[in-house]
């Protein structure tokens, strides 16, 4: 392929990031960002897969065969701690503004500049190698696609791959180092990566598709060629002597890598926006992992079966076999694919590296040393981000000496696990300090010197060998001819591959160091006051200010001019009211800075130059006073101890508030109630008043005129019978309603056959109907099955119901039909009348008591008011329903609903 | 108004049986005697036959008591005629309105009709 189409579309590509991380930029800008949101950052954790996955994966899976797969093993294990582990540090670097691992630990052990600076080397000699390789990915893809074998061999200044590693620190540069604040994100870069990660695993699956169908026919396909294989065998079954070790160490290895590698640590935890997005990341990183696995083995296979030993290198079957059969766009796609999986790695860890460098080299030399501190005063923030974008070109540039010089004897999967190896040294401290209080900076120090030096010298020291920069001889023979000291062979340890070698000696002196030097040296009160904040963050992250304990006299303006040294007037501004609205106290009149500004500012402070460059800086111009350990735990224990104060005068103050709330209610309840009570009993007697004022005058009458006809007489005498059946009849409903409302009425359960009510409560009304000619039809079903219920109430229900159709039913033509059916589980019993009707806008109320008497308007003959009230109470009882339905002018129709208990015989 | 001339009362009560007695008590007294069941009628009747007394019952069907007495205070030519209320209604304020709009006496049910008869005498002969 045209080596100028490659190299446009290289950097096309390229262009064509700047352009998203831009625009993305802007979106957040206006508000409307891109990252707050987790698939975005699930995908941003899939900077894990560089081009050694891409790449690398097929290359080991061709020649290993399936130990390719435990380094995805190991974070998917991981993914489920996250939520325990991955949490606890990004809530620890949110709180305490810490933005790189170097600055976690230094800042974990008090913070200390010499641990961090160490952290930083070990990160730097670490990951360039690892760097390295990804440049050569890409070069050694530009060779196959291009056909030339000098991309990577000419001198630097005409070699391809040097002038990509300048265009990708030069995205860095632009979209890593905008702000001076390390705390601040960077949504662009985030989203140019997420963007990357998508495209690197689509073009992968599109390729493995393209090769496992296209190619050959399918998995079965290229299964039965493979078995042909010599080695089929051997790649498909683990090693049987060293092989579980292997393993073993690969999960191991991976999982902390996952953790601790800078980019991830990048991408995980400083560019975190909101810890619920780990929910997400837990399952949707594992299956991205699982994704990008599916068809490493069918390519392997693939490139084994169509090039045997054609000399071409496994790691670029997936480039090759595109190529071999003619697909020039897909392999210009799959390039792409790597070199977005290599670039997206490259972009990151250097970001991640600079910092660290500028923040844990650079700084403490600078601030530590007085004369410079003193000259460049006001232009530190300049020189941080200088130091910072010189930073990305340095490591850039030893990340390609380095290529140039070792790591093309390598294959990329073997340098990668030499870079896995390196940042696995850090876990002790971490892993530690986040759950383990007594850890100190000397266990830590002395955990992490040995570890690495032992990782240097069982993984670098060899591959200098292979390169020839040093003698053999080491390897065979040991320095010196030393056998015990053989780098592949510690301490006379025999039958482990190398890795596992490095990894047991590394780790086991290492966890060891730091446990057994921490038990026996003493933390100074600092440590002691990170470790309590470290250990226990979830408890001090609302409190932080005022849970580092500080002591000393320290001066607002001193405090200010620090802050706009290195924030500038604007930010530091901004800081101060920040500051203002989370502790709204009125400042000292002398001018002192409370402690919680002191350290409010360090942390503003340690986000911008690294916590223990910060710790130095604020020192210099405050007074400080020794404090002892004892006055730390003191002090921290009584903050806690405020908090469950606090928690508890809350919790109380709330429960307080709701039985207030709870009284209240039941108060205006009360007061309800005892108006209804009072309305009901004016009701009552307002009723009673009437009969007996009826009776009363009558009865006078009567005895004052005793010459009245006797006519008169008798007239008066069935009227005041009348009146006292009126008060008889009042005052049972009354009593009746009394009971069912007080849920004292007891009914008197049997089996109730509802013909025969109807026929027994239209016969007690007979003589009425017939005195006002009432044309009165029964038609209930026969044999309608037995109800469960009281008879003498149901028949007060139905005698009520008809004889109020009675009453209202048309004066001249009345007619009322009494029905009665089964339906749906339910026996249902109307009663019809076709008089005057009821508004629907009354419906609900008239079976409320007293309603007639209380709504004068359509006050209706005789009757206490109460008849509807009992029947409805009646029917409720019977936990059955019971309902009117009417138009005003058309008659009405009451009904009501009773169930049929299934336990109760039909005919009795 | 000349002693031959027959005294007007008005009963208005929406219960026959309260309707019944009183209209036989005031006949037996020698009064005109008018009934009406509920407030429209009343006004009807107030308007046609100028009572001279009005014993008015106040929670009825259509139109209240109070409003019937209103209606009576309302008309200059009534300004002689006696409003009594009878009612069940016997809370203070219920009383105090009656006054209030105009009536001459408030009697809370049930009364004796002796009573009513003294208080109608005492009324009309000033």
């Amino acid at each position: 392929m045209n080596y100028w189409l490659v190299i446009g579309v290289s950097f096309f590509y390229l262009a064509l990031l700047f352009g998203l991380a831009w625009w993305a930029e802007r979106r957040s800008a206006a508000g409307r960002s891109f990252v707050g949101n987790p698939y975005i950052y699930a995908l941003s954790m899939a900077v894990y897969c560089t081009a050694w996955t891409y790449y690398g994966s097929v290359g080991r899976a061709a020649t290993t065969g399936l130990g390719y797969l435990a380094i995805y093993i190991g974070p998917t294990l991981m993914a489920p701690l996250w939520w325990v582990v991955l949490r606890k540090i990004i809530r620890i670097c949110k709180v305490q503004r810490i933005t790189t691992i170097a600055d976690f630990i230094s800042s974990r052990y008090g913070k200390n500049i010499t641990l961090g600076s160490i952290v930083t080397i070990i990160c730097v000699l670490g990951i360039i190698p690892y760097i390295s390789i990804q440049l050569k990915a890409i070069a050694s893809s530009l060779d196959m696609l291009t056909g030339m074998d000098e991309v990577g061999r000419s001198p630097m200044f005409g070699d391809t791959s040097f002038y990509i590693a300048l265009g990708l620190g030069l995205f860095t540069i632009v979209y890593g180092t905008r702000h001076v604040e390390a705390t601040e994100r960077h949504e662009g870069m985030v989203t140019a990566i997420a963007f990357e990660s998508l495209f690197k695993l689509v073009i992968f699956i599109v390729a493995g598709v393209f090769v496992t169908y296209g190619v050959f026919n399918g998995f079965g396909d290229i299964m039965q060629q493979a078995m042909r294989l010599p080695d089929f065998e051997r790649l498909m079954t683990f090693d049987s002597d060293n092989g579980f070790s292997q393993w073993f160490w690969m999960v191991v290895l991976s999982m902390l890598a996952i953790l601790f590698l800078p980019r991830q640590f990048q991408v995980a935890v400083v560019e975190n926006v909101n810890e619920q997005h780990l929910n997400k990341a837990m399952w949707l990183f594992p299956l991205y992992l699982f994704a990008i696995n599916i068809f490493v083995l069918p390519i392997a296979f693939g490139g084994d079966i169509l090039f045997g030993n054609a000399g071409i290198d496994a790691d670029m079957f997936v480039l090759a076999i595109p190529l071999r059969e003619g697909q020039s766009i897909l392999a210009l796609l799959v390039y792409l694919g790597g070199y977005s999986a290599a670039t997206g790695m490259v972009i990151v860890a250097t970001i991640a590296l600079s910092v660290m460098v500028s923040n844990n080299l650079v700084m403490p030399l600078l601030v530590g040393i007085p004369a410079i501190k003193n000259r460049y005063q006001n232009q530190l923030t300049k020189l941080l981000l200088f130091s910072r974008r010189l930073g990305i070109l340095v490591i850039l540039l030893l990340a390609y000496l380095y290529y140039k010089g070792v790591a093309e004897y390598y294959s990329l999967v073997e340098v990668g696990l030499v870079s896995f190896a390196a940042v696995a040294q850090f876990a002790p401290a971490i892993i530690g300090g986040i759950f383990w209080k007594e850890g100190t900076r000397n266990g830590a120090l002395a955990g992490i010197v040995v570890g690495a030096a032992v990782w240097f010298y069982t993984l670098v020291v060899p591959s200098m060998v292979g390169v020839g920069m040093l003698p053999n001889a080491i390897l065979e023979h040991g320095p010196l001819g030393i056998s015990w000291l053989k780098p592949f062979e510690l301490f006379g340890l025999q039958g482990m591959d190398y890795i596992s070698h490095a990894m047991f000696w590394s780790m086991f002196l290492n966890v060891g160091l730091y446990i057994g030097v921490s038990l026996l040296s003493r933390q100074t009160s600092q440590e002691r006051n990170q470790a309590e904040v470290f250990v226990d963050i979830f408890k001090y992250s609302t409190i932080f200010e005022s849970s580092i304990v500080w002591k000393g006299t320290a001066y607002i303006p001193d405090i200010k001019s620090l802050l706009v040294n290195f924030l500038g007037e604007k930010k530091a501004e901004m800081a101060m009211k920040a500051y203002k609205r989370k502790y709204p106290e009125p400042e000292d009149e002398t001018g002192k800075a409370d402690p919680k500004l002191v350290t409010y500012a360090e942390k503003i402070l340690s986000g911008v130059i690294g916590s223990s460059s910060a710790r130095i800086m604020v020192a210099s111009v405050v007074k400080e006073e020794e404090i002892s350990i004892d006055e730390v735990l003191n002090i921290l224990k009584e903050s806690q101890q405020l908090i469950s104060i606090n928690n508890e005068l809350r919790r109380k103050s709330m429960e307080l508030r709701r039985a207030t709330e709870q009284l209240r209610s039941a108060n205006e309840r009360l007061k309800q109630l005892d108006e209804l009570k009072d309305e009901f009993l004016s009701t009552v007697t307002h009723e009673l008043r009437t009969p007996l004022t009826s009776i009363r005058a009558l009865s006078e009458i009567l005895y004052d005129n005793p010459e009245m006809e006797r006519e008169d007489q008798e007239h008066f005498l069935h009227t005041i019978v009348k009146e006292s059946e009126r008060l008889t009849r009042l005052i049972t409903h009354v009593l009746d309603l009394e009971r069912f409302e007080s849920g004292r009425q007891k009914l008197n359960l049997g089996p109730v056959q509802i013909e025969e009510v109807v026929r027994e409560s239209v016969q007690a009304l007979e003589q009425l109907v017939q005195e006002k000619n009432i044309d009165l039809v029964v038609d209930v079903q026969h044999n309608l099955p037995a109800i469960n219920g009281d008879k003498d109430r149901l028949m007060q229900v139905l005698v009520n119901l008809v004889s109020n159709a009675i009453k209202f039913c048309h004066p001249e033509q009345g007619r009322i039909i009494v029905s009665g059916y089964y339906i749906d589980g339910d026996i249902k019993v109307n009663v019809v009348d076709n008089g005057k009707g009821i508004d629907p806008e009354f419906h609900k109320q008239i079976f409320d008591k007293f309603y007639q008497a209380q709504n004068q308007n359509i006050r209706k003959p005789e009757g206490s008011g109460l008849g509807l009230a009992i029947s409805k109470k009646i029917i409720e009882s019977h936990q059955g329903r019971i309902w009117v339905e009417s138009e005003a002018g058309k008659g009405s129709r009451f009904s009501f609903v009773l169930p049929v208990r299934v336990n109760v015989p039909a005919n009795v | 108004m000349s002693a031959k001339e027959k005294l007007k009362v008005l009963v208005v009560d929406d219960e026959p049986s309260i309707l019944m007695p009183l209209e036989f008590l005031m006949r037996k007294n020698g009064y005109q005697v008018y009934i009406a069941r509920n407030g429209t009628e009343a006004m009807e009747s107030v308007d046609k036959e100028r009572p001279d007394v009005v014993l008015l019952d106040i929670m009825m069907p259509d139109v209240d008591g109070y409003e019937v007495c209103r209606h009576i205070r309302g008309q200059e030519i009534m300004n002689g005629a006696k409003v009594i209320f009878m009612s069940a209604k016997t809370k203070d304020a219920d009383i105090k309105k009656g006054y209030d709009v105009g009536a001459d006496l408030y009697i809370p049910k049930p009364f004796s009709t002796r009573f009513l008869m003294e208080k109608i005498k005492e009324l009309t002969q000033r």
